[in-house]
């Protein structure tokens, strides 16, 4: 709509704006000041000083090559957004690719796409809970193995273990992979893998130097969707880790339950500042390859 | 293309990835009838609606149903809210504006800003918020604040807020997508039929986009009803009912908990169900209107 008037677009802008002043940018802005902050057991005290950072790592130079709490505790949020960011996309790179590629009906093809979104419009607390009935001692993995005889003991290491949790991540954040790389590969033009066709590639070639290039932006998107929840997750890793694994997340999390909110801002601007740092680099990678 | 066999592999593969996102959602579904004296796993031990009894009951500790009134409230103020505000956003999208580069790049941020960083920055704010007003109460002797003032944290201020972060940035994406396939030529048609902007508006706009903000107001409200990392910091005193379940794993060891899932599982899909059929209702009034505004529109 053309509205004339020069000033239609701020005020149609500002109340949404306004949120993210209020609710987004101001906050932020206060976790960086309140990082540098004292406290005590019960207040939080205006002050300039680098303790809180220094605390996070404190010893933790000197005490190389073992591994202190803290080292310990952002190698295993690695090794987690690791696990996950590798296997939701091959997982959902599979599944856009079915969708894209081998369903040709249009209704089906929206079908069949609501029946993956569904899933992300429910709890998901509940949909890690609903793994207890699965993976428990008693649960029906377990059953069924001891069933077929491949184990005479209940497997203990399916629920509440590293495992459960990337089984949860995966489960979860799949869709985030999916809907950017479908969407990616709903715009290549048909005719190109044609041509790739009638120039004598076979599939694996089309898909390795035609789809998988011209998906990069999807890919991208995906990758920071799935790693930047994943890095600063405290809910899965607790429940699916029946709050023994440790996680970036829950440290500022357990922090901020004993009041200690300058040191819990420190550890967010550590967070944030990684984050950033992995977003960079993959939208580097991305531009660097297109260029090539 | 796909051959046959790569085909037949890949839909094989896509069966089972539907099994793998809906298979532990009936379990647990099945698992809330378990029969009195069942247990978390199965085998299961008779069929009744006892679990489902204790639910309605309350579960004993926690006020389950106040929460859960909490949740359903507070989704529909963030839906509204997501609707008009990402929809008004969307409208001043359409042409260019300064500032409209950085409006975006916050959007980006923040849907990708680790959550319990917003959570902690919207507890921190309110928290010092709650200090200074107290601080000059104190100074300015006034009596209602050193008597009862408590905190301006709540469900409808900071979490509200803490939510709308991430519900507004989908509303906005959405309705670029939507405004990316619009064909202005209707408004132009409207205008040149001596409409006004707001007249434009109504009868041209709105009833070619009114399917996708249905689709807007569905992620406000589920994404609202479920959300948990952002508001959880962030609530004050009251919990929703995503917080009250969290809380639950680790307290709750019988099959009520399966209920309580299947009964909000069960209420996000009838709210799913809803939203589509909305969408399609309104899509096919405008077709059998005889008009194909927006054909190929999502």
């Amino acid at each position: 709509m053309a509205i004339r008037n020069r000033l239609a677009p701020y005020l149609l802008t500002a109340p949404y704006f306004f949120i993210f002043l209020a609710f987004f940018l101001i906050p932020l802005v206060l976790v960086v000041i309140v990082s540098f902050w004292d406290y005590t057991e019960y207040s939080i005290i205006p002050d300039f000083i680098p303790t809180n950072y220094t605390d996070i790592f404190g010893g933790c130079v000197a005490r190389l090559p073992d591994l202190c709490t803290v080292f310990a505790t952002y190698i295993s949020t690695f090794k987690y957004v690791f696990l996950t960011w590798f296997i939701t996309l091959i997982l959902g790179f599979a599944v856009a690719y079915y969708l894209a590629f081998c369903v040709n009906s249009l209704s089906v093809q929206i079908a069949l796409f609501l029946l993956c979104t569904i899933p992300f419009w429910t709890s998901n607390v509940i949909r890690m809970i609903s793994w207890i009935p699965l993976l428990g001692r008693n649960g029906l993995v377990n059953e069924g193995l001891q069933a077929m005889g491949l184990t005479s003991e209940p497997i203990d290491w399916l629920l509440y273990s590293g495992f459960s949790v990337t089984l949860a991540f995966v489960h979860l954040y799949t869709l985030f992979m999916v809907v950017p790389i479908f969407n990616s590969m709903m715009r290549i033009d048909r005719s190109i893998l044609e041509a790739a066709y009638d120039a004598g590639a076979g599939g694996w070639k089309t898909l390795w130097h035609v789809i998988v290039p011209l998906c990069k932006p999807g890919i991208a998107i995906g990758s920071i969707f799935v790693i930047t929840i994943v890095m600063g997750d405290f809910i899965t890793i607790g429940v699916m880790g029946g709050q023994q694994i440790a996680s970036i997340g829950k440290i500022i999390n357990v922090e901020m339950s004993y009041l200690q909110f300058p040191s819990a801002a420190a550890n967010a601007v550590v967070l944030l500042l990684l984050t950033l740092m992995i977003i960079v680099a993959m939208t580097r990678i991305v531009d660097i390859r297109k260029e090539l | 293309m796909a051959g046959t066999k790569t085909k037949i592999f890949l839909g094989l593969f896509f069966g089972l990835f539907l099994l793998f996102l809906y298979g532990p959602m009936i379990t647990i579904f099945i698992l809330s009838f378990q029969g009195p004296d069942g247990g978390l796993t199965f085998p299961m031990n008779g069929v009744s609606t006892h679990w489902f009894k204790t639910l309605w009951e309350g579960m004993g500790v926690v006020d389950i149903w106040r929460s859960f009134r909490r949740s359903i409230a507070l989704g529909f103020v963030v839906m509204i809210i997501t609707v008009v505000f990402s929809l008004m956003a969307g409208m001043a999208f359409r042409q260019k504006f300064k500032g409209a580069t950085a409006v975006f790049y916050i959007t980006v941020a923040s849907l990708i800003v680790p959550s319990i960083v917003v959570s902690l920055g919207v507890a921190l704010q309110f928290r010092l918020m709650d200090d200074s007003l107290r601080a000059w109460g104190q100074t300015h002797g006034v009596e209602w604040i050193i008597q009862d003032f408590t905190t301006t944290m709540g469900l409808f201020s900071s979490g509200m807020g803490a939510q709308l972060t991430w519900t507004l940035p989908f509303g906005l994406l959405i309705m670029f997508a939507v405004f990316n396939r619009f064909d202005p030529a209707y408004e132009e048609a409207a205008r040149d039929m001596g409409a006004g902007p707001w007249a434009t508006f109504r009868e041209a706009v709105l009833p070619i986009i009114a399917p996708s903000l249905v689709g807007v107001a569905l992620f406000g409200f589920t994404l609202s009803y479920d959300e948990l990392a952002r508001s959880s910091q962030a609530l004050g005193g009251l919990n929703t009912l995503p917080l009250e379940l969290r809380g639950l794993t680790t307290t709750v060891t019988d099959p009520s908990i399966y209920a309580l899932g299947a009964l909000t599982t069960g209420i996000s899909f009838f709210v799913i169900a809803v939203a589509l059929l909305c969408s399609w209702y309104l899509r096919r009034r405008r077709m059998a209107s005889g008009s194909d505004a927006g054909k190929g529109m999502v």
